[in-house]
């Protein structure tokens, strides 16, 4: 698969090296995997995951640590220009000159990237119209709204044409619906041309939506597969059960009703086949001991769940590095 | 890398001639220094070893000038740090163009502004009691432009390593103030006690303040200052010293 592979991360990791207050901090510990030509791919992990230090491996703006990354056949250090030029990053952090107007960024980037003249024109006036920042193209960058930078953003990304796309939470700070009309762009354009996108998030419905996941949890590779294999490998359905007193009902629903369940966080969590047929018995057997029992379908938050024994959002406070 | 860095240095034009805040804030103190100091000081003050009279506002009129390069290079460098904070900087690391072409365009462009700044008080040099020959004025021109790009570079490799615009104005005031002052732009070298002259004489800021000086009045014979030519020499070695240090700084990392 690798002769299609737009993207070839190998054996990859990172060390964050020890500051004046931090010791040194492994960010990513043998991370493999590949995102195929004209897929996307998404990097799927709560902060501190390590997925942020792998869009700036992948973006160029650090060194690998150790292993191997090759874009499209190029090696990420020793062919960098001819990487560079092959991507196409949209940063967390907006990269836009507020003090310019949206022309002017969008021309100038085009220029960083080598083009002028009459190619940089048409290019520019292309993006424009593409993005539907025609009424805009002369007001400075300070006076748009948070949708309308993010679209600029992904403008100046494209403009030299890139084969691949890597964008690091693009939509973070965005309303649900200048999300929705995001991701929109971004999948006309998958549908116009091939592109590889390749973008970090930690939103379960982004997530969802893309061709394959890749989830990674303090710097390691948990599971690589579409949304639906993922889900696939939850056993059966879930049950949450809500109590006052957690263990003594984990005690007791094994003991009465041979019911394994798991703690995590003062809730637990019953993962079988069929298991809205345990709902009746539990609230039967322990009418003052279940307070709230949650049936669901097995979602990507459980599949972190099962493999990590915490939970995504808990992760996400724990932050373990930048 | 020439069409990366002339848009870094296009850019670098656009917004400081489109902040009407800077152009003044690099502008006004440094005259409004000269005008007061100059008409406080007056004629109480005196040259040692000049021919005529010359009162403090011509004095201290290239002192003036290089106060102005001063300020604009070191705000115009200050926006590396915002250009870091507010990921400008980014996009442009991640992108074909080379980082010297960063640096150049970077340098190029604050340098340029500092430069015509100083130009559009140049020419106030009548009224500052000058009456220079035209090769005057380019020369004056020229040392200022040196002393631009030598003032940004220095700058450009502070701000680089700077974590806040708040720790690159503590610099500012701790090493690139004193170094105007001790220019011989507010007082003459001549008159300082011998250790301070020591220091005068090492000081790269005093060459440039010597070359203007000496190019628009060069039959005032002021003593005590180096030869213009020599004054120049040493201009162009430190600024081109000054920034391949700057690049270097800014290639590492």
């Amino acid at each position: 698969m690798s002769g299609s592979a737009a993207v070839s991360v190998r054996d990859l990791s990172f060390t964050y090296p020890a500051a004046r207050k931090s010791p040194a901090l492994l960010a990513l510990s043998g991370v493999s995997f590949e995102a195929e030509k004209g897929k996307s791919l998404g990097l799927l992990g709560p902060n501190g995951s390590g997925k942020s230090t792998l869009f700036k491996i992948l973006a160029t703006a650090a060194h690998p640590g150790s292993g191997s990354i090759s874009i499209l056949g190029h090696d990420i250090v020793r062919e960098r220009a001819a990487v560079r030029r092959s991507l196409g990053v949209v940063f967390q952090h907006p990269s836009l000159d507020l003090k310019l107007t949206v022309n002017e960024n969008i021309r100038f980037q085009g220029r960083l990237y080598g083009l002028s003249g009459p190619a940089l024109s048409r290019a520019v006036d292309a993006a424009v119209e593409r993005f539907g920042l025609g009424s805009h193209a002369n007001s400075a960058a300070e006076t748009l709204s948070g949708g309308m930078r993010r679209r600029v953003e992904l403008a100046k990304a494209l403009l030299h044409g890139p084969e691949i796309l890597i964008l690091d939470e693009p939509t973070t700070g965005l309303d649900p619906a200048a999300r929705r009309e995001f991701w929109r762009h971004l999948q006309d354009l998958r549908s116009e041309r091939s592109l590889t996108i390749l973008t970090t998030t930690h939103l379960m419905d982004e997530a969802e939506a893309l061709d394959r996941l890749a989830i990674l949890d303090r710097g390691r590779l948990l599971a690589l597969g579409t949304p639906a294999e993922l889900k696939a490998t939850v056993s059966g359905d879930v049950l949450t059960v809500e109590s006052a007193e957690p263990q003594k009902l984990q005690a007791l629903m094994l003991d009465k009703l041979g019911i394994k369940s798991r703690l995590i966080d003062a809730v637990l969590r019953v993962e079988q086949a069929q298991a809205h047929l345990l709902i009746p018995r539990i609230v039967e057997s322990f009418p003052e001991l279940a307070q709230a029992v949650h049936f669901s379908k097995p979602s990507l938050e459980d599949v972190f769940l099962g493999k990590t024994g915490r939970r995504f959002e808990i992760g996400k406070k724990e932050g373990m590095g930048p | 890398m020439i069409l990366a860095a002339a848009t870094l240095f296009e850019r670098e034009l656009l917004r400081f001639y489109r902040d009407r805040g800077r152009v003044i804030g690099a502008f006004l103190p440094p005259v409004l220094f000269w005008l007061l100091l100059g008409s406080g000081l007056g004629s109480s003050f005196r040259l040692p070893g000049t021919a005529g009279p010359v009162g403090f506002l011509q004095f201290f009129f290239a002192g003036t000038l290089m106060l102005i390069v001063l300020f604009t290079s070191v705000f115009a460098t200050i926006s590396i740090i915002e250009d870091r904070k507010e990921g400008f900087l980014q996009a442009v690391l991640v992108s074909p163009s080379s980082r010297l072409a960063v640096v150049l365009g970077k340098v190029a462009g604050a340098s340029a502004v500092g430069f015509l700044q100083g130009l559009a008080f140049l020419l106030f040099v009548r009224q500052a009691g000058f009456s220079p020959s035209l090769s005057g004025w380019l020369v004056a021109a020229l040392a200022m432009l040196l002393s631009s790009v030598g003032l940004t570079s220095l700058g450009f490799a502070i701000a680089w390593k700077s974590s806040s615009t708040q720790a690159f104005h503590a610099v500012m005031n701790l090493f690139l103030l004193p170094l105007w002052m001790l220019s011989g732009a507010v007082f003459p070298i001549q008159t300082a006690p011998p250790w301070l002259r020591l220091v005068m004489r090492i000081n790269p800021v005093s060459y440039g303040i010597a070359a203007i000086q000496e190019s628009l009045a060069p039959a005032q014979g002021i003593a005590g200052l180096p030869h213009l030519g020599a004054s120049l020499a040493i201009l162009t070695l430190m600024s081109a010293a000054l920034a391949a240090f700057a690049a270097l700084i800014a290639s590492r990392e």
